[in-house]
């Protein structure tokens, strides 16, 4: 075997590394933009499923243009609101990134709301969610009835949850039971929805089951939503007021 | 270490043969079993992994190859993980681009292929003493090996568990649910997999006879 000097070696690493760096640069900033993407399309296809659209999306040939179109068709506006319940000018609600805004102090908050137009000309209001599971992020979207108060449909996914337990909170049967559960009670205080450890009530409108053996997500979930739609308690109430006049 | 003198001596077909059965990486080398029961769920995200690991295994086989005089024997295995590393991040970089979907599915799968055994494995006991080509084929034989393990678990799993065959419902279209007949989910779940590897390794044992150790 041949011996190598320390030099030798110290001139061998570094070539090595600066060759896989300067290769690896070009082939990530080379596939970012096909890379970017796939992800605005998948955020579109959440925000659709939240209301029940993009259902044949597996189905389809071409999913990225069946999903631009869907999301054309039925996503009539979008807007951003502070905590306040004021609209905010100048912000595109489709480029906040939920992460950063959450980090953010309260005020200052950009809080996107999108619109969706069924093919009746009915309204629904999508708000995006994000919070953190056992082992990563979690997500979801919730759509309102125009009370601004009952649940129209709402989706989750997770990054990593732990699969069988609480990774199923992209499933379906979980997804359902939130549809019609109000977050407000009859006195107009904001709730959110409990996500209920042993089941909860058939007749509680304000919680669902949580998963078992998946109760760190499920809990994760409830703090999600209490979290991300509290941002919007004055804007839900003044929206309200207003319809009522 | 003894399956590298062995495979030194027989001719460059034998490269190829030899690891798809007689010295199968996953059954009979037990080499790469973690992602063997965390990809085999439904055949698709099995077969795009298999392809993954056998472009990476090539790539860095050929590319350890060239450069194996060159490396100090002192940062061997430094060297190996570079180049492994770089060749998944390729890979991975290319599922993230062109394959959105199989790739969220494969989650870590892709970036752990870095820690499969096969890969350092090969690079290891081959690649450092052969000439590109024989590196080449002797890549392409063990992801072979690899991949035929991968179809096969997943094959079983996706029809017994799921009901379809790359996503087609083959237990729908022959109207087996009328007859009371439900997917199996526990054959979905990873144990079901070592359960099933563990079979494939028992009918190769029996067909090889060699592969048996002796009392």
């Amino acid at each position: 075997m041949k011996s190598f000097s320390n030099t030798y070696i110290f001139i061998f690493s570094t070539v090595m590394v600066t060759i896989v760096a300067i290769l690896l640069s070009f082939v990530a900033e080379g596939l970012r933009p096909a890379q970017e993407k796939n992800k605005e399309v998948e955020k579109k296809m959440d925000i659709l499923r939240s209301v029940g659209k993009a259902e044949r999306a597996g189905e389809v040939k071409d999913k990225d243009v069946y999903i631009e179109e869907e999301y054309s068709r039925y996503i009539t506006g979008s807007y951003v609101i502070d905590t306040a319940g004021k609209k905010k000018e100048g912000v595109d609600a489709f480029t906040v990134d939920l992460k950063v805004e959450l980090a953010k102090p309260v005020q200052e908050r950009n809080l996107p709301v999108f619109v969706f137009t069924a093919d009746d000309s009915t309204h629904k209001y999508i708000i995006p969610m994000r919070g953190t599971g056992l082992w990563g992020p979690i997500w979801g979207y919730v759509s309102f009835y125009e009370d601004f108060n009952t649940i129209y449909g709402a989706i989750f996914d997770h990054k990593g949850e732990t699969p069988g337990l609480g990774a199923e909170i992209n499933k379906n049967f979980f997804q359902v039971q939130f549809v019609n559960k109000k977050i407000f009670d009859e006195k107009g205080n904001f709730v959110s929805i409990r996500v209920l450890k042993g089941g909860a009530k058939p007749d509680d409108i304000h919680a669902v089951d949580a998963i078992s053996g998946g109760t760190i997500t499920s809990v994760a979930v409830q703090t999600m939503m209490k979290n991300c739609l509290g941002n919007y308690e004055y804007y839900f109430k003044n929206a309200k007021t207003n319809q009522n006049e | 270490m003894s399956e590298k003198e062995s495979l030194l001596s027989k001719k460059n077909l034998k490269l190829i043969k030899d690891p798809v059965n007689e010295n199968n990486p996953v059954i009979v080398q037990i080499l790469g079993i973690c992602s063997a029961l965390a990809v085999t769920v439904k055949m698709k995200p099995a077969f795009v992994m298999a392809i993954s690991l056998t472009v990476v295994l090539a790539a860095s086989n050929v590319v350890y190859s060239l450069v194996r005089n060159y490396i100090p024997p002192r940062i061997r295995i430094i060297v190996q993980l570079t180049i492994i590393a770089t060749m998944v991040i390729l890979v991975d970089e290319i599922l993230k681009a062109y394959v959105y979907d199989v790739s969220k599915q494969l989650s870590v799968f892709v970036g752990l292929i870095i820690t499969n055994c096969i890969l350092m494995g090969r690079l290891e006991a081959f690649a450092m003493g052969n000439k590109p080509w024989p590196s080449l084929l002797d890549a392409l034989g063990n992801g072979a090996g690899y991949s035929l393990i991968l179809i096969v678990v997943s094959f079983i799993r996706e029809l017994f568990g799921s009901g379809t065959v790359w996503g087609y419902p083959v237990m729908e279209k022959l109207g087996v649910y009328h007859t009371g007949y439900v997917n199996n989910g526990f054959v979905a779940l990873p144990p079901f997999a070592l359960i099933l590897v563990g079979i494939i390794i028992w009918v190769q044992r029996s067909r090889v006879r060699k592969l048996i150790e002796k009392q």
